[in-house]
């Protein structure tokens, strides 16, 4: 069944990284739209539209806006968080570099509906290359008049710049964001206050994810109650799954969050099924912070429903038999991989991203890989799966951030879903990886 | 001498440009990316204390950002650098035999430079390219798809490149 495509409608169409065949293609039309109406009618689209923040929180994105602080005499800033780098995640990427205006278009109308006259997107330093697209992006928009001075003659001033992380994964941390936009090293903040109070220099701030900015383009174009309609329940809108792993057809898809898990895995449309004949043995839906799924849970819940692409069906069950929606990081096994092994890659990442503040995050998660490793390399004991099992309970919950719980929940589920597999790996250390 | 040319500083100010009076300490993670690819790809120490000087703020500040950030090289590496993912994704479609392969044709292990200061290699975690695995980053740009043939062709082209520039 075709989809309605609201933000890769048009990704095909040859040229349109550029302005010209952006705008032919009825770009922009959402800002002429927009300073028809007062910057509170667009927050009010946007909390009718039900959007929900595209960064993995799901936070609803309009009432975030109507809490932002506004204090007299003091500047406000739209941050669009652009570090994207959370393992199994690369779709901010794929819009960013195939319809770089979508987002600067997004970007203009939200920076007007929140009063911010300076916006930065705050890009991974790895995507380079992608850096010179943005840029390219902005000066064609600024030459035609849609960012710098009295935009389009509605008296409204707005610029947009790049700034460069430079590798550190806790960066997309939206406090640990804003410090290093500061100039300082990434330690995340405690909140509150959120950044919506006191944000990037004091000063009220949001911060969205590139994927909740280029969504507000089709909420103000078709209205926020039709873009409500697209979707089920509180599952508004569309969602963007970059899918990875084990399947025929890696990439990043425009779901409307009706389909099933099944449907998105096996059809042609998507994933296109597993490689080699090979069976479906596992899932983490929504990026490495989600809980793992074995196959039967994933396709259907716990009550015996199919699962289905959405917020609420894919946390059906808690984190006892089910997982979360995330950042849409869909990463697929077959029946070949060893999830104590991918468990490890995993430990192994957060330790090197813990930034080292709290000691349940930096502490856990040595231990964690540590430990890991001795199960994986045959030198692991029985009580190692349960001490594992007790860290990650300690970390859960008693941190600054959550990059603790991003690290201690993968652990869990692999240990809650897969301990026959722990074992085999104490019970055969000759077997063992070297 | 450590300082940058006029275009440069130029390059710098505008980058000041882009913050509120006061809060050119903001400036401080581009202008590392900056320094870094005009004095031989790391940050030696007069070169930060030069950046603290543009920006007027102490060394200290400086170096607590460079060790802090992954992507800036503390001491020196080689003319390529092979930065290959190996995070749980990339592992899934083989990442862990990319590495080994590489180790074996440049007689290197993750972190260590070849003699002749042409190839580093570095083993990092997600670079947001998982459904492209395997891959790793070479300069601005990445590799995708990697397999054994396309690492070689790689070597070759980089030796060749680096014949050319001399
Ligand atoms: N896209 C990616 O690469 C990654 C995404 N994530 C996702 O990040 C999520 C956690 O993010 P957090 O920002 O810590 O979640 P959070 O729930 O604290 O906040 C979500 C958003 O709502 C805002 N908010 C919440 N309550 C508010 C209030 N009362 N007033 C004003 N604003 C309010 C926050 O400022 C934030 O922007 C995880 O669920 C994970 O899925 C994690 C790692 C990487
Ligand atoms: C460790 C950690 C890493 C995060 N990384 C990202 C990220 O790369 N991109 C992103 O948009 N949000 C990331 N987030 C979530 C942000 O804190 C924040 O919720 C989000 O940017 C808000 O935007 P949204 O409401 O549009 O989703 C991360 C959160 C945590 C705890
Ligand atoms: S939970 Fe980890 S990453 Fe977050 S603030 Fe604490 S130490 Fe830093
Ligand atoms: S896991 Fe290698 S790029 Fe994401």
């Amino acid at each position: 069944m075709a989809i309605k495509k609201v933000l890769l409608e048009k990704d095909h169409v040859e040229g349109i990284r550029y302005y010209e065949t952006y705008r032919r293609e009825g770009g922009y039309r959402s800002v002429e739209k927009a300073f028809k109406m007062s910057p509170a009618d667009i927050v009010e689209e946007v909390k009718k539209s039900g959007l929900r923040g595209r960064g993995g929180a799901g936070f609803p994105t309009g009432m975030k806006w109507s809490f932002i602080a506004k204090p007299e005499g003091v500047p406000r800033h739209l941050v669009c968080n652009a570090d994207e780098s959370e393992p199994g995640t690369f779709k901010d990427r794929y819009l960013m570099e195939f319809i770089p205006h979508l987002l600067i278009e997004g970007l203009i109308v939200s920076s007007y509906a929140l009063g911010s006259n300076t916006t930065y997107i705050y890009i991974r330093g790895e995507y380079a290359w992608i850096v010179d697209i943005l840029e390219q992006a902005i000066a064609e928009a600024k030459n035609n008049g849609w960012l710098g001075k009295n935009i389009v003659g509605s008296g409204f001033d707005c610029e947009i710049y790049v700034q460069r992380g430079a590798g550190a994964y806790i960066c997309g941390e939206e406090t640990a964001l804003i410090e290093s936009l500061e100039g300082k090293r990434g330690n995340p903040r405690i909140k509150p206050p959120f950044p919506a109070v006191k944000g990037v220099w004091e000063r009220p701030t949001v911060v969205n994810n590139v994927e909740t900015l280029a969504a507000v383009v089709p909420i103000i174009n078709m209205g926020g109650e039709e873009y409500a309609k697209i979707g089920v329940g509180r599952s508004t809108g569309t969602k963007l799954i970059s899918a990875c792993g084990n399947i025929n057809n890696p990439g990043v898809y425009e779901i409307d969050m009706t389909i099933s898990v099944e449907e998105f895995i096996f059809s042609d449309e998507y994933c296109g099924g597993i490689p080699n004949g090979k069976r479906l043995k596992a899932c983490i839906p929504g990026g490495s912070s989600v809980p793992i799924l074995p196959a039967n849970l994933l396709l259907k819940t716990a009550k015996g429903e199919q699962r289905m692409m959405n917020y609420e069906s894919l946390s059906d069950g808690g984190f006892a038999t089910g997982t979360m929606m995330g950042s849409g990081g869909f990463i697929v096994f077959d029946e070949d991989q060893c999830v104590v092994r991918h468990t490890l890659t995993l430990a192994r990442f957060y330790r090197h991203e813990s930034c080292g503040q709290c000691s349940p995050c930096r502490e856990g998660t040595g231990w964690m890989e540590k430990i890991l490793k001795n199960i994986e390399y045959g030198k692991g004991k029985m009580s190692d799966i349960d001490l594992l099992w007790d860290i990650q309970s300690k970390i859960e919950g008693n941190t600054i951030c959550p990059l603790g719980d991003a690290a201690a929940w993968p652990v869990a589920a692999a240990i809650r879903h897969f301990r026959d597999e722990f074992e085999w790996h104490v019970l055969n250390p000759d077997e063992a990886q070297t | 001498m450590v300082k940058f040319s006029e275009e440069k500083l130029k390059e710098v100010s505008e980058l000041i440009s882009h913050y509120p009076e006061g809060k050119q300490k903001s400036a401080l993670l581009p202008l590392l990316h900056i320094a870094q690819e005009e004095f031989g790809n790391w940050l030696d120490v007069p070169v930060m204390d030069y950046v603290a000087e543009l920006l007027n703020i102490e060394p200290i500040e400086v170096y607590e950002v460079a060790t802090f950030y992954s992507m800036y090289n503390l001491k020196p590496v080689g003319k390529y650098m092979f930065e290959v993912c190996q995070t749980g994704p990339c592992m899934l479609r083989g990442s862990d035999d990319i590495i080994a392969y590489i180790e074996e044709k440049l007689g290197i292990k993750p972190g260590e430079t070849t003699p002749d200061g042409m190839f580093t290699l570095k083993t990092v975690e997600c670079l947001g390219a998982c459904g492209y695995a395997p891959m790793m980053q070479l300069g601005k740009h990445y590799r995708e798809h990697l397999t054994k043939e396309k690492v070689d062709r790689l070597i070759e082209e980089c030796r060749t490149n680096a014949n050319s520039l001399n």
